[in-house]
């Protein structure tokens, strides 16, 4: 049991190893120095304050997505559609906002109506996939799919249309809401600790959720194997779409949390990307809530710290995300291995 | 079960320890400064789109190498800044990491960046910025906010497109001129609208009957292409030439439509195009390109980068035409406009006639002039004021093409 735990260890360590070894390669054949790439990164990302609470600020919507997909993963789906709630969760947000922009109702008052709206709109489209799929048969990840496409597109319309800056047609997103509609930021840095105890405190009732309740059983259960679920009794699409619709009110929050804390405005790529991210630390993690919080930090770090890249060194950032990759597909590999390894063992 | 529950919570303790060290707000980052005065100043620049975009970030890069060479100041720089290659991130982050680099001047090189830049240039009193193409500091501007540590730059690019307009009204076989637009706001309007003027008064000059003369602007929603989320500045350029609109000029960031005009000359349609910001821009597709209105920004920097250097720095707003003696003068002109190879002769020595012209006091501002819907923006003999320039609420009438968004 140990030696196979120990085995288990070794064959992560050398998909890290493997990991970084690629990308040092494509390094080196652009000329670059790996050591010097990866230090930058790592100074970019813990180098100061200041960048450590931008690493944050990358932190709490990838966790928050994460969290959501855990639950999603669990209950054996694949919730591609998670950008489409995160960017809806954002257009709620905004709109909730613009709803109380003359208002005198307390500023803290409308900021949680906002995020709240934010959740619920995240897992309203969360629900459609699951609708999708339990009463359309449209398998999840192509009516996520699809449902990613509307929401961006939607964003991109009201941008340009209901919701556009006086006389401007542009990119550049809506008019920024006034300071007081933000999220508390720490002084001098862009980090709220509102939204981070928001993240935390999600990844918390998450793994709860999963390892400690009987809810989180029968969920599994029905990831497992969902014909036997069915058989002892639980009823499976009820299952799966509460798994979608938690997921959804995750991914919703990191939407809400980008708009209210980071943006302050909708704009067209209001994701950024954290809902895709959070499938790959999802999958990084085997599923493992325990490991959410320094993966979905070591990806957030990545990303941070990437930004030395083309200031230091003229390489393109994409290069975190080459590694972050990487990381994924030797981690993916590498279990593979470990299971050939177990079956062939007597 | 309970083993993973002691490595979660201590993670978490970990991660909060992490923040509350965050919450004080000792340990800032060593600014690499308190140098000797013989190490040079650094400036940081941030571009919307990639430093070698043959556009208008390209003469933004070649802009702070001129300053470099000028004042022997050091760049950093960082491109892309946009929300959809660089997602998570804003400008104001982005200039900071520059500022943690030792910059002690952000130049905020696109309008896109302007909420950010208001932002950081509040947050960071100590750091000087240069808001390119912003009105935030123009007293007399609808936007104005007092700003010590801000200086807006602009060039009147307004001639340098007359220009452009008159080359394509000289060249252009169908009478039909496309325009290639980048997003809608003031300043695409009013260079929008500059073109037509220009088309319109060479047009006329060369005893053509003004009724044969179609200008049509067609905008892509962003300064330039973004797969999937603007329109494809490509496929607008194509319309266009393949609708009898033989000369089209570009308004966005970079000259794709330069190369949809070599493709339908291969084929048989002899058709033009206008690149746009950057000198050397004709030089993707010399042979359809009729010339290029440019920016030269270096000589504005370097001034405004020498006062925060020497202690002069003042707020202001500085909205400069060419250097009419010579408007190439790339030491002296803020706007220029460089003729393309595919220039006929006789339309360049009439371009060169209606540059003297301009050079002599010809403002084509002048009333009568109407807005795209019929209500009157100019009265006969009226001249337009910086602010009416500036400010364009609409295209002109006889313009074709969206004024605002739907």
């Amino acid at each position: 049991m140990l030696k196979a735990r120990l085995k288990g260890l070794a064959l992560q360590a050398l998909a890290m190893a493997l990991a970084f070894g690629a990308v040092s390669l494509i390094l080196i054949s652009a000329g670059a120095s790996p050591l010097e790439a990866y230090q930058n990164m790592f100074f970019g990302s813990v180098g100061s304050t200041r960048k450590f609470a931008e690493v944050l600020v990358a932190f709490v919507p990838l966790l928050l997505a994460t969290a959501g997909l855990l639950v999603t993963f669990s209950a054996g789906l694949w919730n591609i559609g998670v950008e489409g709630q995160v960017v809806m969760g954002a257009i709620v947000t905004t709109w909730v906002y613009r709803l109380f922009l003359e208002s005198a109702l307390p500023p803290a008052l409308i900021i949680s109506l906002a995020i709240l709206g934010g959740m619920i709109g995240g897992a309203v489209w969360a629900a459609l996939t699951g609708l999708l799929k339990t009463f359309g048969g449209v398998n999840e990840i192509f009516g996520g799919l699809g449902l990613n496409f509307v929401a961006t597109a939607w964003t991109i319309y009201l941008i340009f249309g209901p919701w556009k800056r006086p006389g401007v047609a542009s990119m550049s997103g809506t008019m920024p809401f006034p300071d007081e509609f933000s999220l508390p930021l720490l002084a001098n840095l862009r980090i709220s600790p509102w939204a981070l105890a928001l993240a935390l405190i999600a990844i918390v009732i998450i793994y709860f959720l999963l390892q400690g309740t009987y809810f989180g059983l029968k969920l599994k259960a029905v990831g497992k194997n969902f014909r036997a679920a069915y058989l002892l009794g639980i009823p499976t699409w009820r299952y799966s779409l509460y798994s979608f619709l938690i997921c959804g009110a995750l991914a919703g929050a990191a939407g809400a949390v980008q708009v209210a804390a980071v943006y302050h405005r909708l704009i067209p790529s209001i994701s950024s990307g954290y809902g895709y991210l959070g499938l790959m630390v999802a999958m990084l993690i085997n599923y493992q809530a325990i490991w959410a919080i320094p993966v979905a930090l070591l990806f957030a770090a990545l990303n941070i710290g990437s930004i030395q890249l083309p200031i230091m060194m003229k390489l393109d950032s994409s290069l975190s995300g080459v590694l972050q990759g990487a990381l994924v597909l030797f981690v993916l590999l590498m279990e593979g291995v470990r299971q050939k390894i177990v079956k062939r063992a007597p | 079960m309970r083993k993973n529950f002691a490595r979660f919570s201590m993670l978490a303790l970990a991660l909060m320890l992490a923040l509350s060290a965050c919450g004080q707000p000792a340990a800032t980052e060593a600014p690499a400064t308190s140098a000797p005065s013989n190490e040079p100043f650094v400036f940081g620049m941030l571009y919307v789109g990639p430093y070698n975009d043959n556009g208008w970030s390209q003469a933004q890069y070649e802009g702070g190498l001129y300053v470099e060479k000028q004042l022997g100041a050091k760049m950093l720089y960082l491109d892309k800044v946009n929300p959809a290659d660089r997602p998570g991130t804003t400008p104001d982050q982005l200039a900071e990491e520059l500022v943690a680099k030792g910059a002690k001047l952000i130049i905020f090189s696109s309008d896109d960046m302007k909420d950010g830049a208001s932002a950081f240039a509040k947050a960071h009193p100590e750091i000087n910025v240069i808001m390119t193409s912003g009105d935030q500091v123009w007293s007399e501007g609808k936007n104005y906010v007092a700003t010590p540590n801000m200086t807006n730059i602009m060039g009147r690019m307004e001639y340098g497109k007359m220009i452009a307009g008159c080359a394509s009204a000289l060249s252009s076989k169908t009478g039909q001129i496309g325009y290639l637009g980048p997003l809608i706001n003031d300043e695409t309007r009013r260079l929008a609208a500059s073109a037509y003027l220009g088309a319109k008064h060479c047009w006329e000059k060369a005893g053509k009957n003004p009724a044969d003369l179609k200008f049509k602007v067609d905008w892509v929603g962003f300064w330039f292409h973004i797969p999937g989320t603007t329109t494809d500045p490509v496929q607008i350029s194509d319309n266009f030439y393949t609708t009898g609109y033989d000369v089209v000029i570009s308004g966005i960031d970079n000259p794709v439509n330069l190369g949809e005009a070599q493709k339908q000359t291969k084929e048989g349609t002899p058709s033009f195009g206008l690149a746009y910001d950057y000198v050397a821009a004709c030089e993707a597709a010399p042979d359809v390109c009729l010339g290029v209105p440019y920016f030269n920004w270096g000589p504005e920097y370097t001034k405004a980068i020498a006062s925060a250097q020497d202690g002069s720095w003042k707020s202001q707003f500085v909205w400069l035409g060419p250097d009419w003696s010579n408007i190439n003068n790339l030491d002296t002109s803020m706007v220029g406009f460089e003729n393309g190879p595919a220039l006929s002769a006789d339309a360049a020595a009439a371009v060169k006639a209606f540059t003297a012209e301009l050079a002599g006091g010809l403002n084509l501002w002048t009333g009568p002039l109407n807005l795209q819907d019929g209500s009157a923006y100019l009265a006969d003999g009226e001249v337009a004021t910086d602010q009416q320039v500036w400010y364009l609420p609409q295209l002109l009438e006889g313009m074709e093409g969206l004024s605002a968004s739907k």
